[in-house]
């Protein structure tokens, strides 16, 4: 692992000489930059000596389904364009310094880069609006961007689109005591709300591992699922209204906070998940359960699936009301966490099992909860469910337990490339995919599982010391077709992004597929809004 | 050789602490509690000699009004054999704890006493001193590693003090107060909670033990620290001075 680290490190000092000219070999950017592509290649082979090439070369990786050429409809940026943003705006919230441009055009999982050459940043959502609207007059592209932690290359540009990211947007604008609504603006930090709830009684319906950089807008506009979905369920439960931005600069503000309104189509719905492909959500109105004081966690022990799938059916029967989070990893990422962080460590160090599995439960009543809990552990290890567990006993463990969980995407990504997959599948099918990819990868790769067990979440991901087309070849597409044939979805919370853009039809029928190319002709004609994503290309010329 | 480890029910150190508004103390009330930090290493140190095979029997002692019960309940879950609880109305301050703690010892006889070195929400740091020496007992404060000899009847104590390490050797029966970097405190399994439901708890109250009480302190006022002011910045030298000279009268 330590030669990996070097590695990493070396590559980071020779990012930036190596940014100046093409330092990746993917596809896209090879067709919009050939002539700088050569000379890359020579800087590429000089760097070869250093022996951290192959490092290099990989990590931006692309599947070769999705070679795109830039849409030729799209205009370039020219100085007025600059002047106009930088007149609107301010000089500081137009951004074309490299560095940061550096930071905004990768994504989080280092995979997919851009070369966008401007970042704006609107603070109000009439900037946002005059933004488009002129981008819109010019034929712009632009990438909607937040927190940039997506997973599917959703945040970032493909080619020179415009970035507009909404970070500066970030104010509370009211909270309702009483009902528990609050209504805030995009660019609010999930991690910075949870605290703000957090001193009023109440918690955010939706947490994840990525909260102390994601932004609500980008959790909306990618349905962000989560740990605590189970519980309190999606976004599209939880959000009372939204206000968006469309492609043309036209301010739809649909920012109700009533629990009931049948007043004619649900616009909201649209936007919610649709990427940033159907307009820039602005500001946020989600209802927020209270807290509850007693919250318990346990950390358990399984030795095969089947006892997970028995404990999932018997924790929703007794638990009931109670349960609040329900997830699972196997042995593969319980070492990899073990392994990759040092401040960790085994709750059950006795011996390794081959299941893990998180239950928490949040309640009003700390007696009741607590035996209710208990009773149903003790039950679960006697009829052999369980075949070890812990109960935190205060905070710090119960934060430990989480860390371990959420901890494993980090892990992931500190051992080398990682191919993830986030699946939705028939709880009795789940872990059948797993074991099938372990036979196909056998030692070209390690095959980790883990996920939201409690909602049929799966994500599959294969570790590797770098990226591989062999290996991409054994996952894509039987990955999808498996998923294809038991009817599950190619992507349960991720979304599509560019990743899968045109792998929609594993999981939707072709006329469904049709009509939501027509709804997004509809509300982006030009399609500037986030292009090269979601749906298939196919379908956009 | 028996084991007396006392912890302390108090307020969960990840919760952020509250004032009362009278001000009289913290905000108990519908808050998180937990087991000391500390006396959770001090009880994970006494299982680990018990596991050695140096000790028979680990007792967890603990002093306060009736929900104290819940942190000897997760002190006999991590392997605690036995429970004391002396029940008390409210909060005991150090002295009078030490004096509880030196009749109990007259009862059980163990042949370590073991304490964290202090309690998160007072940080007095007194109770293991002060019934070191109602006892007579030698002591090995802030212990960051603890080695027992049962032959020579020993232990060798390594505290942790402000120029480095300081290693003791004290004669058993011997007080011993726990430090941070002792050990890292085992996770209650559930094997060990459905055990500790049977383990016995014994009750007793100040009256039984013929220890008086009643605190030589009484608590005026708890407030909260004054808020940190935000800092200035300032122009240029000529204000700095000024500032120091004429603000903060340091120069």
């Amino acid at each position: 692992m330590e030669k990996w680290r070097a590695t990493s490190n070396l590559r980071r000092s020779l990012k930036s000489i190596l940014n100046r000219q093409l330092s990746t070999v993917s596809e896209f950017r090879y067709l919009n930059e050939k002539r700088s592509c050569q000379s890359s290649f020579n800087l590429i082979r000089d760097c070869k000596s250093l022996g951290q090439v192959n490092a290099i070369q990989h990590r931006c990786f692309s599947s070769a389904s999705t070679l795109v050429q830039r849409n030729p409809s799209f205009s370039t940026l020219n100085s007025d364009d600059i002047s106009y943003f930088k007149g609107l705006l301010g000089e500081k919230s137009v951004i074309q310094d490299e560095d940061r441009l550096e930071t905004v055009n990768t994504d989080w999982m280092h995979k997919y880069k851009g070369s966008s050459k401007l970042l704006l940043l609107p603070r109000s959502t009439e900037e946002v609006a005059q933004i488009l609207r002129y981008c819109n007059s010019r034929c712009l592209a632009v990438v909607p961007q937040g927190g940039n932690t997506g997973l599917v290359g959703g945040s970032v540009p493909v080619f020179d689109e415009v970035i507009v990211n909404v970070s500066s947007m970030k104010n509370i604008i009211s909270f309702d005591k009483v009902s528990g609504i609050l209504v805030c603006e995009a660019g609010c930090i999930l991690e910075n709300l949870i605290s703000f709830l957090d001193n009023q009684g109440f918690i955010m319906p939706l947490d994840l591992g990525a909260k102390g950089s994601c932004q609500i807008g980008g959790n909306v506009s990618t349905n962000a699922g989560g740990l605590r979905l189970v519980r309190y369920g999606s976004l599209h439960e939880n959000v009372l209204g939204l206000e968006a931005v469309l492609a043309n600069g036209d301010v739809l503000d649909m920012l109700g906070t009533l629990r009931k309104d049948n007043t004619g189509y649900d616009l909201k719905h649209l936007f919610i998940g649709s990427e940033g492909s159907l307009g820039i959500v602005t500001k946020v109105s989600i209802l927020t359960p209270p807290k509850l004081s007693s919250v318990n966690i346990a950390f358990l022990a399984c030795n095969d699936y089947s006892s997970c799938q028995k404990l999932l059916m018997e924790a929703k029967r007794k638990l009931g009301e109670i349960l609040s989070a329900f997830e699972f990893l196997d042995t593969e990422a319980m070492n990899l966490v073990l392994h990759q962080f040092d401040g960790v460590r085994n709750p059950l160090p006795a011996s390794m099992h081959n299941f893990y599995i998180l239950i928490e439960t949040t309640g009003s009543d700390e007696s009741y909860n607590r035996e209710k809990l208990e009773a149903f552990l003790l039950s679960s290890m006697e009829d052999g469910l369980i075949s070890d567990g812990v109960l935190a006993q205060d905070i710090n463990q119960a934060s430990s337990f989480w860390r371990i969980r959420e901890g494993v995407p980090e892990a992931l990504m500190k051992a080398g490339a990682v191919y993830k997959y986030d699946l939705s599948l028939p709880v009795e099918k789940m872990y059948d995919l797993v074991d099938d990819m372990r036979i196909r990868l056998g030692d070209l790769a390690k095959v980790v599982g883990y996920g939201h067990l409690g909602d049929g979440n799966l994500h599959l991901n294969v570790s590797a010391p770098e990226y591989d087309d062999k290996i991409l070849e054994q996952i894509e597409p039987y990955v999808y077709e498996w998923t294809s044939k038991h009817r599950g979805s190619i992507s349960a919370e991720h979304g599509l992004g560019l990743m899968k853009a045109n792998k929609v039809y594993y999981s939707k029928s072709a006329e469904t597929v049709q009509t939501m190319a027509s709804i997004k002709k509809l509300l982006d004609p030009n399609g500037i809004l986030n292009p090269y994503k979601v749906l298939p290309h196919s379908l956009n010329s | 050789m028996k084991i007396m480890v006392a912890v302390k029910r108090v307020v969960d150190y990840a919760v952020k602490i509250r004032i009362k508004p009278d001000k009289s103390g913290v905000e108990t009330q519908n808050v998180n509690m937990s087991m000391n930090p500390f006396c959770e290493i001090a009880l994970e140190e006494a299982l680990k000699i018990k596991e050695s095979g140096l000790a028979k029997e680990v007792v967890a002692v603990t002093m306060g009004p009736s929900n104290c019960v819940d942190t000897l309940r997760t002190g006999l879950a991590m392997g605690a054999d036995r429970g004391i609880h002396v029940e008390a109305a409210r909060d005991l301050v150090p002295l009078s704890v030490a004096k509880v703690l030196k009749k109990l010892v007259e009862v059980e006889n163990p042949g370590l006493l073991i304490l964290g070195k202090q309690a998160i929400d007072d940080d007095c740091n007194q109770t293991g001193q002060m019934i070191a020496a109602l006892l007579g007992w030698p002591q090995g404060t802030f212990a960051s590693k603890v080695v027992l000899d049962k032959e020579k009847q020993v232990a060798t104590v390594d505290r942790e003090v402000d120029g480095g390490l300081e290693t003791l050797c004290l004669d058993l029966p011997a007080v011993i107060t726990t430090d941070l970097r002792l050990n890292q405190p085992r996770y209650a399994t559930l094997p060990n909670i459905m055990k500790a439901k049977s383990k016995p708890i014994k009750r007793y109250t100040p009256e039984e033990l013929n220890v008086e009480i009643k605190s030589g302190l009484e608590v005026v006022q708890v407030t909260e620290p004054p808020k940190r002011k935000a800092g200035v910045i300032l122009s240029s030298v000529d204000e700095l001075i000024d500032k120091l000279k004429n603000e903060a009268h340091v120069i």
